[in-house]
């Protein structure tokens, strides 16, 4: 397929993605902030999606405080913001509109009509009612992925679009995992205080975690379960295992050669995961080891756009709507 | 001047046999549905995105042209006769972008002024001698015709560039058996849907390879380009890839599309970039949305290009006048459709009488497209006309003029009530080899305003579904 179609969709289910986690950090800490405590503790919480998103520096060069409602208008609606759920949106739209041709009308459908009905919001406020505002783009983000998966031919333009949904799936749950590295690691003698219960309780509702670790586990909340729920479970489809598998199978039928170099990044990533167990992890530190995985996953990133979208040195412009991933995180608490 | 012909109504105020069935029909409804009904076509179009970029609005300003959902109706008779009018039109036009490439016999014959088509600047000297698969040039035309007062259809414009509008054809049809499904029950509406097969047809006819499944792209300026729907539509439709300058490249004359598996051979390019932007090499070097190298690859007959380089020269509003005499020296036969007649103002005979006949006249310029820049002498003020006069006297031979003709009209949609609009009617045409055909129907433009003459989408200009009757 065109090379610039397959940069289009890629990016698009990208943004999609993005645009579905961000409303998730956002709903889990405004339910946090619902519970009562100190008020520094609270407003602490409200770094966390500006961390998560790369998005403190240049929120701070708007507002001289950290409140609910700022970080609320800033993440979700906020259009001068690149990383607000209304730019997600207009990009994955703007990446859709480009390569039309390739998906199925329903799919088209579905995301031109989220950009109208987003594009209406920009700018608002969002502090009287967030959480039907985040349930809406996680239903809309669920509906374009049920209609992919319902309509899309099986062609190589469906494993872009995935290729860019677990690529982008695993970036955001390492980085939630990663700002909230502290919360998890804030020791044993702590267990059992009903905040801690909601703080963890938070990290894994954020990546819809919450009843699949009560199945598997059926046990009291731990932090090392919780990191090898997310990390390393193959049978949760937010973990970072479930997703690299996935990529690495989808880079085995996308690949021009047996021998090609995004293969092999792919396969390391995805061996790396599959034969480490989580205390080996938390013995290297989460942190580092987090850190190694985002800077792996950006190589294989830049690796797919040079096998797949680039494919000859001398191309021409460069891709109007696709843009470079953010930045690895500047993880900074107040 | 004659009275505009109403498509509905006799001058009895009768309804015509066409539109009996519609007229019974609509007064059935209640107000309430159609209003309804109006409101559903909008936001299905708007969910569809089927919209268009508007110029001089501000970067990706979109919107949506007024669908009307009264149909534009043609009795099959008369369509027999129209259809045959344009067939022969189009060949004739063909045969002209051919021999002025070539041997220039109608210049020689003396029926066309020799330096009015070699002087002009739709002339491409680089087509000169170029060989072309069947001689087609326009395998993609849409013709503009109008039915004057008189009740005679007349052409208005040949497009035989990159003509636009077929998507809104289908989307209109498609929109109306979506709303009103037991309205095509009762009437027998021929059908246009096959549209898109036919035009596969066409460019795979046109490919210079001759392989079993030949590479077909189409060629856009991209997502801001006011046609991007309409490109990305009729790609989906025929199932191409819809590619950018970017994606294509040339090698040892050869065009090839950058695909995630390495270079891919395309044969047919169904090109929408006009001639001065398809490849910097050849044309306007500063074009960043062509392909370097693609017209050596064309002279070399490696690729096809749909429409061929040049036909221009056969659209010029100053070329217009003389198709009549195309069709006569080419196929031996009369003009079956009017041409209106024009006064080009580089002649000064000509210039004189526009002059002094510019409240009566429409003034376009020769290059002009879209509706923009002409002048309506019965509908403008003492001061347009004025102004318009010094421009013209400036440069008279960028202009060309024709008597105001009064379009007929249908009744439209004007808030709750139906009134009287002036429509035109583009019909497509496709040509391979010996072969011209046309689904039956077109793209209805319509005047939304009481009066006005102009049914241009950048000016305003709304559309409906056009029906030919069996």
């Amino acid at each position: 397929m065109l090379s610039r179609t397959a940069s289009n969709l890629y990016w698009m289910s990208r943004y999609v993605e993005r645009a579905e986690n961000t409303a998730r950090v956002l709903d889990v800490t405004y339910r946090m902030s619902l519970v009562q405590r100190e008020p520094a503790v609270a407003e602490s919480e409200w770094y966390a999606p500006l961390n998560i998103t790369g998005t403190l520096y240049p929120f701070k060069g708007r507002y001289s405080t950290v409140r609910s409602d700022q970080v609320l208008t800033f993440m979700a609606l906020d259009p001068a913001n690149p990383a607000s759920i209304l730019s997600c949106a207009k990009q994955a739209r703007e990446n859709a509109r480009a390569v039309r041709v390739t998906l199925t009308s329903e799919m088209w459908e579905v995301i031109n009509s989220t950009w109208l009905e987003l594009s209406k919001l920009s700018g608002k406020d969002l502090s009287a009612n967030p959480q039907a505002f985040f349930d809406w783009v996680k239903e809309r983000s669920h509906l374009f992925r049920g209609v992919s998966l319902g309509t899309m031919h099986r062609s190589d333009a469906f494993q872009f679009m995935r290729l860019g949904t677990f690529l982008e799936r695993s970036d955001n749950t390492a980085r939630i995992l990663d700002v909230k590295y502290h919360v998890l690691l804030s020791g044993p003698k702590e267990v059992g205080r009903a905040v801690d219960y909601y703080q963890w309780g938070s990290v894994l509702r954020s990546v819809s975690a919450f009843e699949t670790y009560k199945r598997v586990y059926r046990d009291a909340i731990t932090p090392l379960k919780i990191a090898e729920l997310l990390v390393l479970r193959e049978d949760f489809p937010r973990s970072l295992q479930f997703c690299l598998h996935e990529v690495f199978d989808i880079l085995n039928r996308l690949s021009p050669s047996p021998r090609a170099e995004v293969l092999r990044l792919g396969g390391e990533l995805d061996s790396r995961l599959r034969f480490i167990r989580i205390q080996a992890i938390f013995k290297e530190g989460l942190h580092e080891y987090l850190t190694d995985f985002l800077s792996r996953t950006q190589a294989l990133s830049e690796e797919i756009s040079r096998t797949f979208f680039r494919p000859d040195a001398s191309a021409g412009p460069g891709h109007e709507f696709a843009s470079m991933p953010r930045s690895f995180t500047q993880i900074s608490e107040p | 001047m004659p009275h505009a012909v109403n498509e509905m109504y006799d001058e009895s105020g009768a309804v015509r046999p066409s539109y009996q069935k519609l007229a019974q029909w609509l007064g059935q409804q209640s107000p309430e549905r159609i209003a309804q009904d109006r409101h559903a076509a909008d936001l299905l179009f708007h969910k569809v995105g089927i919209t268009f970029a508007v110029y001089g609005e501000g970067a990706g300003t979109e919107r949506l042209i007024p669908f009307d959902i009264v149909p534009h109706i043609i009795p099959g008779e008369r369509w027999n006769l129209l259809e045959a009018g344009l067939k022969q039109r189009v060949q004739a036009l063909n045969g002209f972008c051919h021999d002025v490439y070539h041997d220039r016999e109608i210049l020689r014959a003396g029926k066309i002024p020799s330096d009015w088509v070699l002087n002009n600047s739709q002339y491409r000297q680089e087509m000169i001698g170029v060989n072309l698969p069947g001689r087609i040039y326009s395998h993609i035309a849409g013709i503009d015709v109008v039915k004057a007062g008189d009740g005679d259809y007349y052409v208005l414009e040949d497009n035989l560039r990159t003509p636009s509008g077929v998507s809104y054809m289908l989307e209109n049809r498609r929109m109306m058996m979506r709303l009103y499904p037991e309205l095509f029950a009762q009437a027998s509406v021929r059908p246009v849907e096959h549209y898109p097969d036919l035009l596969l047809d066409t460019l795979r006819a046109a490919s210079p390879r001759a392989v079993e499944d030949p590479t077909i792209v189409l060629l856009t300026p991209g997502i801001y380009n006011s046609a991007y729907f309409e490109h990305a539509f009729l790609a989906q439709q025929m199932g191409i890839e819809l590619v950018e300058g970017q994606d294509l490249m040339v090698e040892n004359e050869r065009v090839y599309m950058r695909t995630t598996k390495g270079p891919q051979r395309v044969d047919v390019v169904y090109r929408r970039i006009d001639d001065d932007f398809l490849d910097p090499k050849t044309f306007r070097a500063d074009s960043v949305l062509g392909v370097p190298g693609l017209f050596d690859a064309y002279r070399a007959g490696n690729v096809a290009l749909a429409n061929a380089v040049g036909t221009g020269i056969a659209d010029d509003k100053s070329i217009y006048p003389f198709v009549p005499e195309m069709i006569r020296f080419y196929l031996g036969e009369e003009p079956l459709l009017k041409n209106v007649h024009t006064w080009i103002c580089g002649r000064p005979d000509d210039l004189q009488y526009v002059l002094a006949h510019l409240p009566e006249l429409v003034v376009k310029e020769a290059q002009g497209s879209g509706g923009y820049g002409m002048l309506i002498g019965p509908k403008s003020t003492r001061a347009e006309i004025d102004a318009y006069r010094r421009r013209l006297l400036a440069e008279p031979e960028r202009f060309i003029a024709q008597p105001t003709l009064d379009l007929s009209t249908v009744p439209t949609y004007a808030g709750d009530e139906l009134k009287a609009r002036h429509v035109d009617l583009r019909p497509f045409l496709l040509s391979r080899e010996n072969h011209t055909h046309l689904v039956a129907g077109g793209l209805t433009r319509v005047a939304m305003k009481e009066g006005s003459l102009v049914v241009n989408s950048s000016q305003g200009g709304g559309v409906k579904d056009t029906w030919v009757l069996d």
